[in-house]
């Protein structure tokens, strides 16, 4: 696998034309993270909706075209979801959405930080607590 | 542009082992040097040697190997030394430049700063000389604040001198950014802060490796780097103080080596700088970076600089045909060292990074620990190219035709 394969048009389009990217005047939900290795950072806000479903979502912050593309698709993909379906998400899942690009250790953390917030919002909201895999795992 | 090299690059690289790796099937472009260094065979082999033939701890045995060891433990404590203009009694082996800054906050602040102090840094550190600072004023209840730089990446010298009347008891500042490459004038600044009653902590990690510097015509209070980004390996730096300072400073960590004798309510201190030196130390990385001093003296720190100036003329002349690429940092190469940082269009440094390393070359993306620094500059990232002495006029053409492949994959 290449880069120009890693970065093919879906990616580059959820890059620049992001969707579901803003803030939300309303929402029951809110969570930010960052990147610590290299700055990238997202926060989701979500409105719940009747049946705990996902109402409304939006991303926003800034990094790279694999964390924002990531973000964004994601949130295309939990809007009408019960909040349950969250907890199902696994970085499979994640990887399966941006077309199984073979990323590195370092660019993953990358590409599943958006999946990192909207866990953290929902398991929170649920009365949960998401913790990331152990360092080496 | 003439392309003729100051030092013999190809023989020098012929000493990295490393340089004969290739990744992703690439020959490897090393590009990432302000981050850390490759090692000479010259310093490998000095690991090697001591762990196969003279192993032992130092300062306590009087067998053969401890003697042996003490011997070229000390013997590379004098080569640090003057490499950078100092005496060997006011230099101390500490874990690299994080670790200095941490020494003086813990071993002089402690001591020296009280409630209501104002400390200063500057806009263009690396966190290893704001984040010790913050802490420090966090625990006495002093202030901390930062001078500015100018939209040309120099310090804001006005800036300085107002926050200089406040009498400030510290300037923590770098002698050489690791983002713009700005090389401040140490002397100067130095000067003007000791009027003003201000100590001086100057950071030498992106000096020392890449220029002649000479500690005795400075006047700074203390100065300190890293082995590892000076062709020696990880887990080395120096703390060089002045020797009254160190002799008047609290120790830094207790335990052995550090002591001169010990009670059981007290005790009284080893001299300086072994008074900062506790426990076994790192005694093999300390025979290496004495090893990559021997190295770096054999071809000339002036020759160094003068490839690194070079270098720095050709990349900037190469990228400036690159179309949407912006560097950040002094205009003048004589004023800045062998890096550059840069943002390209809207490709943000990350997936610039990813498809670099696909074609062997490795860069750093990202905040390069001066986040203060990222938000006057207004991006949140930036990529960066460094050089050292075994980078050439090949590595540069590279690196451009690495940027205009991933130009093309972005649609730049
Ligand atoms: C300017 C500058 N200061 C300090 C450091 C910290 O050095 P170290 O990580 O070796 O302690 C670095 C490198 O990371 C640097 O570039």
């Amino acid at each position: 696998m290449s880069s120009a394969d890693i970065y093919r048009e879906l990616i580059l389009d959820y890059y620049r034309n992001p969707r579901n990217f803003g803030k939300l005047e309303k929402f029951d939900i809110s969570a930010h993270d960052t990147n610590p290795l290299c700055g990238d950072e997202i926060e989701m806000q979500i409105r719940v909706g009747e049946n705990s479903k996902i109402e409304e979502i939006k991303f926003s912050g800034r990094g790279c075209a694999i964390s924002q593309a990531s973000a964004s698709m994601l949130t295309e993909l939990a809007k009408g979801k019960p909040l349950e379906w969250v907890k199902l998400v696994a970085k499979e899942d994640v990887f399966k959405m941006l077309g199984d690009p073979e990323l590195g250790p370092s660019r993953v953390k990358c590409a599943l930080l958006g999946m990192k917030v909207l866990k953290t919002g929902v398991y929170g909201y649920l009365g949960a607590h998401y913790e990331d895999p152990e360092p080496g795992t | 542009m003439l392309k003729t090299e100051a030092v013999d690059v190809e023989r020098i690289r012929r000493d990295f082992p490393i340089l004969k790796r290739t990744v992703h099937g690439k020959r490897l472009v090393y590009l990432d040097n302000a981050a850390t260094t490759q090692k000479p065979q010259a310093v490998i082999d000095s690991l090697v040697d001591y762990y196969s033939r003279y192993n032992s701890n130092v300062h306590r045995s009087v067998h053969t190997l401890g003697e042996e060891a003490t011997a070229a433990y000390e013997g590379a404590r004098g080569k640090v030394a003057r490499f950078v203009g100092a005496r060997a009694n006011e230099t101390v082996f500490v874990r690299g430049t994080t670790e200095a800054t941490n020494l003086v906050r813990f071993a002089w602040g402690e001591k020296q700063v009280k409630k209501g102090d104002l400390l200063l840094a500057t806009r263009m550190e690396h966190h290893s000389n704001i984040v010790p600072w913050q802490l420090l004023a966090k625990s006495k209840g002093a202030t901390l604040k930062f001078v500015g730089i100018t939209p040309d990446g120099n310090l804001d010298m006005e800036e300085l001198d107002r926050l200089l009347g406040e009498s400030p008891k510290l300037l923590a500042f770098t002698h050489c950014s690791n983002v713009l490459g700005t090389i401040n004038d140490v002397a100067n600044v130095s000067r003007k802060a000791h009027k003003a009653g201000a100590t001086t902590v100057v950071d030498g990690a992106q000096s020392v490796p890449h220029f002649p510097v000479d500690l005795s015509a400075l006047d700074v209070d203390f100065y300190a780097f890293s082995g590892h980004k000076m062709l020696g390996p990880t887990g080395i730096g120096a703390l060089i103080g002045r020797k009254a300072l160190l002799e008047d400073m609290d120790p830094y960590e207790g335990g052995g080596e550090m002591i001169r004798e010990v009670f059981d309510d007290h005790s009284t201190w080893n001299d300086v700088p072994y008074k900062f030196e506790a426990g076994t130390v790192n005694i093999a990385d300390a025979i290496g970076l004495g090893a990559a001093v021997d190295y770096l003296t054999s071809i000339g720190m002036d020759k160094v600089r003068e490839h690194e100036i070079r270098l720095l003329d050709y990349a900037r002349e190469t990228l400036s045909k690159v179309k949407g690429l912006h560097v950040y940092g002094p205009e003048d190469s004589k004023e800045r060292s062998g890096l550059i940082a840069f943002n390209y269009a809207d490709v943000h440094p990350h997936d610039l990074a990813t498809i670099l390393d696909e074609e062997g070359i490795a860069i750093r993306s990202g905040h390069h620990c001066a986040q203060p620094l990222m938000r006057c500059l207004n991006v949140s990232a930036t990529s960066r190219a460094s050089f050292h002495v075994y980078n050439s006029y090949d590595d540069i053409d590279a690196l451009k035709q690495g940027i205009m492949k991933a130009g093309a994959i972005f649609k730049v």
